[in-house]
């Protein structure tokens, strides 16, 4: 059922991530490409030539992109095992709103943070920590968004905690101050081996951050 | 003004109670209704006034707080691409608007998000800009549509034999768009430029329930003259 399996992706990208979790949970072997995104490959452009983007999952050579798409696909061509959606279809219905949520919200404020300065930037943190704190609002008490183990919301949502030493820094603020169950539970997550080696090392993100802000004459 | 539309039947079961907090003139909106009444699903449609939401919609949609939202039996589900989706699962009668396979539904959840995160969103900047940013915008647009337009070429429907996820979500251009396009006096949209989506459109009309969605054309050319007047003022 494998197959052939490759990821176009590129390290830092945490929408990438998403896709290395859910693969990494179901054991599934696959190819890690890195592209080099000022230097596209022919691959990418021919598997994804509407968004040109990463990831880009290719499985027995037919592209699937966007990387909410990919996690279902992977969730539904290997449903057998470590299922990250819920059987039933209102759980199924609040796990996307909340997906859909992050994918709003986070990426968009996390960058506003490090691209922006003075009011600009104080509003995306302030709406950043509100977003947050929802999140954490709809996590409760469970050890995961997908309750015991981990779901869809879990690796829609845990890829962006490798940005946020670099929102902290670009930010001058601490998301653990703010947000103490965010962490714990991102704490929890980067206990699993999926997780652990999925995401890059924070420090590498943000070197990664600096030196986008140098190219692009951010301060 | 709020007013509700009860449709009944007597032969669903009578514990079902489906609600649908909407607006006339939203595509969102539209897409929701149009999918139950496809599935034959009766349901109480509350009509919103944007610019003075209810306290009902504020409790079942407290995050975006926007409509449509879809409450069944008392549970809230926001968002009209996740309201699909929840149709499709909860009622299993036909039409089945998402395939069995892994890989069509890829790639109809992949063109029902370009539709909404792309064509969609490039069509209130074409609304809401003038000069040379509408015209980007307009350029835009035309090349996501164009986009579409192979997507849907030598097909029935954008996904199988019948209507499905992605008709339903691309019905924005069997009415509105149309109506948009009249309203602001540009002609984005043509059967020479775009045949296979027009001739897509005849197929859709064909559908009784998809004839019978037609938004009330003076009434939302007035309602789109209107908010683009507002928002022209009140930029000055």
């Amino acid at each position: 059922m494998a197959g052939e399996l490759v990821l176009l992706d590129f390290w830092p990208s945490p929408f990438g991530m998403r896709s290395r979790i859910a693969l990494a949970e179901k054991g599934i072997p696959y190819e890690y490409r890195e592209e080099d995104l000022r230097n596209k490959s022919d691959l990418l452009l021919q598997m994804n030539p509407v968004h040109k983007k990463i990831p880009v999952l290719i499985h027995n050579g037919k592209p699937v992109c966007e990387s909410v798409i990919q996690v279902q696909y992977i969730d539904e061509v290997w449903h057998d095992k470590a299922p990250l959606i819920p059987s039933d279809p209102y759980q199924r219905a609040v796990a996307r709103f909340w997906v859909d949520f992050i994918d709003k919200k986070i990426y968009e404020l996390g960058s506003k943070i490090w691209k922006t300065k003075g009011e600009e930037q104080a509003n995306a943190k302030k709406e950043f920590i509100e977003c947050l704190k929802l999140l954490e609002g709809e996590l409760g008490d469970k050890t995961y968004f997908g309750g015991e183990s981990l779901g869809y919301v879990d690796v829609a949502l845990v890829p962006f905690y490798s940005w946020f030493y670099a929102y902290e820094k670009c930010g001058d603020f601490s998301i653990e101050a703010e947000c103490p169950k965010m962490i714990a539970w991102v704490k929890r997550c980067m206990q699993k081996e999926s997780v652990a080696k999925s995401l890059p090392d924070q420090e590498k993100v943000y070197e990664f951050i600096l030196q986008l802000k140098k190219v692009f004459g951010i301060e | 003004m709020k007013w509700r539309t009860i449709f009944s039947s007597k032969t669903m079961g009578g514990d079902e109670e489906v609600k649908v907090f909407g607006m006339w003139a939203s595509p969102y909106s539209r897409r929701v209704e149009l999918a139950l009444k496809l599935k034959g699903i009766p349901y109480e449609y509350i009509e919103e006034d944007l610019s003075n939401k209810s306290a009902l919609l504020i409790k079942h949609n407290p995050v975006h707080q926007k409509i449509p939202v879809l409450v069944h039996n008392g549970k809230s589900i926001p968002e009209s691409l996740v309201i699909l989706e929840y149709i499709d699962e909860t009622w299993r009668n036909n039409p089945i608007l998402l395939s069995q396979d892994p890989y069509d539904r890829a790639m109809a959840r992949f063109w029902a998000k370009f539709i909404d995160e792309k064509i969609l969103s490039t069509t209130r900047k074409v609304s809401f800009t003038t000069g040379k940013e509408q015209e980007h915008a307009i350029e835009e647009v035309t090349e996501q549509l164009k986009l579409l337009e192979n997507e849907v070429k030598g097909k029935a429907y954008f996904g199988g034999e019948g209507i499905g996820y992605v008709d339903i979500v691309a019905n924005f251009l069997v009415f509105w768009f149309g109506n948009l396009q009249e309203a602001l006096g540009i002609n984005i949209f043509s059967q020479h430029k775009f045949p296979f989506i027009f001739e897509w459109i005849q197929k859709q009309l064909k559908i009784d329930m998809v004839d019978e969605s037609r938004i009330p054309k003076d009434k939302h050319l007035t309602y789109i003259r209107t908010r683009l007047a507002a928002f022209k003022s009140a930029s000055k």
